[in-house]
């Protein structure tokens, strides 16, 4: 009871119905179990999967094989070029997004009567399903007949089945997804400039320049790079996209983990994978709510 | 920025809007071109150069919804004459309806589309529950190790789905779970719980706490203080958390496409899936698509105003 202290004993509900305690259990403890039940468990049940041989598709029984999964992953350069690729991924797509994103809403920091509406339209992509919009953006960007290649006059240029290409034109369409995201994100933050700084500014007769790389960028930089960080977690998870628009291209290490597991059936090898890619996430991940909290509290 | 309008100010700010307008205009073609793809007749959606102008028709929707099969003969004019309107649609692109007596089959479609707003639903529903209580919990009670408790429920959500997928597959296996409504819905509560934790708790921590304990001094239980103070004054924020709950598992491809396929299949894999099989028909699977996204963007609407804090998980308010 004693770290319910702040509550319990000043509470004039005391004594009365559920009591504090029992109430904060059965809100919070459900959840808790919930998600360890569907996380924690199953990562753990995979983390054992790792150290085996074994198939689903085939009836044997998993076989114990300590590391050796780790080691080949690690040394098969197959791999490697999907980490790479992922890489080369995450560089283009959050590159673009961040200049685009941040580009519009210096566009948008104004004020103006379509503003709501326009802010509301630009916002738009990013609440679609990926899956959907991958499959849109290929009959954009068809070779023969699709509108993309017909507005830009290039003639039957190939965009997704040769591979430089793929990465750029599927980078393009996640571009053309979560820029309006960075926007959303660096709106707010412009907004929260104080707008006597610009004044001040103004007064001292300081270049547009100046007043951009002194006042505006230093104090949207932490939320800026909030959205960096978190659009290269998920750039770095990206699957639905480039499965729908190039599997063969554009091979992340996503789509390297479900072809390994639900195509060729290599379950043992795929856990170890899947632990692998949960490693560089969670170091993301902590990352990411460190400089989150940091935003909460200014 | 009233007092002080700089020159610079009066040149830039037609241009900037003209081109923050213009820039609108280029984002939203891609959707333009798929809604009218979905109008077209069906030679035009694939010509070359592409139609920018026709006369809209609502055969693909039809054929959206009608099992079809290509018509071996045309119908004789007695057939012709006899079917609704929609029938004579197909007839005229050379297609006749599949029958079960005189019944019109169904496509998959629909089914598929049922899917996604049942598991979609009842996931919300499920997470929201569970989320809004949790957050009144963190919110109003001291927990011992509160900030890694949510840091914990945050990082769940982080977790790449094809991670999970490997396990769960297994484990719905041998629960015989995989490819059913229930499979899906409970996968996607454990995926939509932790935002609806965090934001939640955002909204809750902002209602004055002093409206509870007034009610507690006036007689009320702890829990009559919760259902009948705060979650009214916390309906918004269910709102807005249910309808970006909703979103994400309407949504959702690679778990449904890994865990489900035909019974509990939802849309966002189903979709895509109907380019494999021979010569696509664009027109059908762009109506289908529009169908599909539609009540997104009515969404995006309702939510304008929230999308900054449910994109934030709760952390940046305004």
């Amino acid at each position: 009871m004693a770290v319910l202290a702040r509550l319990d004993t000043s509470s004039p509900a005391a004594g009365r119905g559920w009591s504090d305690l029992t109430i904060r259990n059965v809100f919070i403890i459900p959840t808790i179990a919930f998600l360890i039940i569907f996380n924690i468990f199953p990562l753990l049940y995979s983390l054992g999967y790792s150290f085996t041989e074994y198939r689903v598709s085939l009836g044997k029984p998993p076989q114990f094989i300590g590391l050796a999964n780790y080691r080949d992953l690690l040394s098969d350069p197959g791999i490697w070029s999907s980490f790479t690729t992922t890489a080369a991924y995450v560089i283009v797509s959050v590159g673009g997004q961040m200049i685009v994103g941040f580009g519009l809403a210096l566009l948008l920091n104004r004020q103006f009567r379509l503003k709501g509406l326009v802010t509301t339209l630009l916002l738009l992509p990013m609440m679609l399903s990926p899956a959907v919009v991958g499959l849109f953006w290929k009959l954009l960007y068809d070779p023969s007949w699709g509108p993309v290649n017909y507005a830009l006059g290039i003639g039957k240029f190939e965009w997704l089945s040769h591979p430089v290409n793929a990465l750029f034109a599927v980078a393009l369409t996640d571009i053309w997804m979560w820029a309006p995201f960075v926007m959303l994100l660096s709106l707010a933050g412009l907004s929260a400039v104080p707008k006597h700084l610009y004044e001040a500014a103004a007064i001292d007769r300081a270049s547009g320049l100046y007043t951009f790389t002194r006042i505006t960028l230093p104090l949207v930089a932490p939320i800026l790079l909030i959205a960096l960080i978190f659009r290269t977690m998920e750039a770095f998870k990206s699957f639905d996209l480039p499965f729908v628009m190039s599997t063969a291209s554009v091979q992340t290490v996503s789509i390297r983990l479900y072809q390994m597991a639900f195509q060729g059936w290599d379950t043992g090898r795929a856990s170890a994978l899947a632990y692998i890619v949960l490693i560089a996430v969670i170091a993301i991940t902590n990352v990411y709510v460190k400089y989150l909290n940091k935003v909460k509290e200014r | 920025m009233a007092g002080v309008t700089s020159r610079a100010q009066r040149i830039w700010n037609p241009i900037a809007i003209i081109a923050v307008v213009a820039a609108t205009l280029i984002f939203l073609s891609p959707i333009y071109w798929i809604a009218s793809t979905s109008i077209k007749p069906r030679t035009a959606a694939t010509s070359v150069p592409p139609t920018v102008f026709f006369t809209p028709e609502i055969t693909p929707y039809v054929k959206l919804f009608t099992k079809r099969v290509q018509a071996k003969q045309p119908p004789t004019q007695e057939e012709y004459d006899a079917a609704p309107w929609w029938e004579k649609l197909v007839y005229d692109g050379g297609e006749r309806v599949l029958k079960v007596g005189d019944e019109p089959q169904l496509s998959q479609y629909p089914n598929r589309f049922f899917n996604s707003l049942i598991v979609a639903t009842l996931s919300t529903i499920l997470a929201v529950g569970m989320g809004t209580i949790t957050a009144y919990g963190f919110s109003r009670f001291k927990v011992k190790g509160e900030s890694d408790l949510l840091f914990f429920i945050l990082s769940t959500r982080m977790l790449p789905p094809v991670v999970i997928a490997i396990p769960m597959y297994l484990m719905y296996r041998t629960f015989e779970l995989n490819d059913t409504h229930l499979g899906l819905i409970l996968l996607y509560v454990a995926f939509n719980l932790s935002f609806s934790v965090w934001l939640m708790k955002g909204f809750i921590d902002e209602i004055p706490k002093e409206y509870e304990e007034a009610a507690l001094i006036d007689g009320y239980t702890r829990l009559q203080a919760f259902w009948k103070i705060v979650l009214p004054q916390a309906a918004t924020g269910i709102a807005a958390t249910a309808v970006f709950c909703f979103i994400t598992a309407w949504n959702e491809y690679a778990l449904a496409l890994i865990l489900t396929n035909r019974r509990a299949q939802t849309a966002p894999p189903f979709i895509p899936s109907q380019i494999g099989s021979g010569l696509p028909e664009w027109t059908v699977i762009a109506a289908g698509t529009v169908l599909f996204l539609l009540p997104v963007a009515l969404f995006t609407f309702v939510l304008r105003n929230h999308l900054l804090r449910g994109v934030t998980f709760g952390a940046i308010r305004k």
